[in-house]
């Protein structure tokens, strides 16, 4: 755990400074730790543990400013997750007893299992919602790669718009995972 | 899109994080809304005409000290709960400290009154309007708090947003300070106290609305 713990948080202090590649693998070694985590957690939801995953890694991304590194990064990773866990779980309690009215039969059948899958699970699908000014900086320079300069040029904005359009755009993206999955 | 690639998009070209992004969020919106609660208390209310009177007596400072020493409490609670699993364990200890005080000050003055003059000590002339004042001075301070602890992340949503109500409504208690004349210190250590608890109560019922993240 402590090996963990050291590991990561030495990927994630070079990961803010700017390391691209330590911070990609952060992620990605964070994601089999909240997987693992998440499964346990959620039990009676295995469906949902996917979701969780990736909405837990985007409020990673989205609030790692909040980090301090004299932190341990265990306590802070499982903050968020726990804050996300007991959050869906809000939200599938509301459902629960939504759907437990008598006179609601039909609704048992209204929906299919993999359609409420595809649609609330693919965030591709929840990034094209958003508007121009978030969905092209995010399409430019998170999925194609592009730099900030070309992916500005390329849909006719300032730098610092692209900047904020990405960050600002992630931060909407969260929200419409949240809403999605209401 | 599958976690991988949800993983490698996030990654792409992300840029640095400016270190202490916390501390620099708090000390930009508590600086405009100090400056936005001075400036509602010298425009609509004006500061007291005898300012530099009142100076001279040891009261005054003790009367801009209590909500001095409140914002430092607010600030050490609200920067910690801003962040995921930072405890905050001295908060009450420190939020207690500066009430216990004026308490104390407070029941020496009535203490040491004479039967009749102790509810002048109590009400002053501006109790009723005092409690209100703070809060409508505390507007600017508590806007600014709440976009601070908005861009961060709270778990704790109903107590971030009163630590963020409590330090707005004690940097309106400041500002206010200065307008008004009460100087005793059961008045201060009621309707000041209660001033700045409104915009903490208010700050604590929509923190679990507005602080969702």
């Amino acid at each position: 755990m402590n090996v963990a713990e050291a590991r990561l948080r030495d990927l994630l202090v070079r990961g803010l400074a700017g390391d691209a590649t330590a911070y990609h693998e952060f992620l990605k070694d964070l994601s089999a730790h909240l997987r693992a985590f998440l499964k346990r957690r959620l039990a009676s939801l295995p469906d949902d543990v996917e979701d969780l995953v990736q909405e837990t890694l985007l409020a990673v991304h989205n609030q790692r400013h909040t980090y301090a590194a004299d932190q341990p990064l265990t306590a802070w990773v499982h903050a968020i997750a726990r804050y996300k866990l007991v959050d869906l779980f809000r939200r599938r309690a509301g459902r629960e007893a939504l759907n437990d009215g008598l006179d609601d039969e039909l609704e048992v059948f209204a929906a299919s299992d993999t359609e409420a899958n595809e649609a609330r699970r693919d965030v591709a699908k929840l990034l094209e919602q958003l508007p121009d000014r978030h969905r092209l900086p995010i399409q430019y320079v998170k999925l194609d790669g592009l730099s900030v300069v070309e992916a500005a040029q390329k849909c006719g904005m300032s730098e610092s718009a692209v900047k904020v359009g990405v960050h600002r755009g992630l931060k909407a993206l969260a929200l419409l995972i949240k809403g999605a999955t209401t | 899109m599958k976690t991988d690639d949800l993983v490698s998009m996030l990654a792409a070209g992300a840029a640095p994080v400016a270190p202490r992004a916390v501390e620099r969020r708090y000390a930009t919106a508590f600086g405009w809304g100090a400056f936005g609660s001075i400036l509602l208390m010298a425009l609509f209310l004006g500061v007291r005409p005898d300012l530099s009177e009142a100076a001279r007596l040891p009261m005054f400072w003790a009367k801009l000290a209590f909500p001095a020493l409140m914002i430092v409490a607010a600030l050490y609670t609200v920067l910690r709960l801003s962040r995921p699993g930072v405890p905050a364990p001295h908060a009450p200890a420190l939020i207690a400290a500066p009430i216990a005080a004026m308490w104390l000050l407070a029941v020496l003055a009535l203490a040491s009154a004479e039967a009749g003059g102790r509810g002048a000590l109590i009400f002053g002339e501006t109790w009723a309007e005092c409690p209100f004042n703070i809060s409508l001075v505390a507007l600017p301070s508590f806007l600014a708090a709440m976009w601070a602890m908005k861009g961060l992340a709270p778990t704790r949503v109903a107590l971030a947003g009163g630590a963020a109500g409590l330090l707005a409504g004690s940097m309106g208690a400041l500002a206010y300070a200065l307008h008004c004349p009460e100087m005793a210190a059961p008045f201060l250590g009621i309707w000041y106290l209660l001033g700045m608890l409104i915009p903490a109560a208010v700050g604590a019922l929509i923190g679990p609305l507005v602080l969702r993240w």
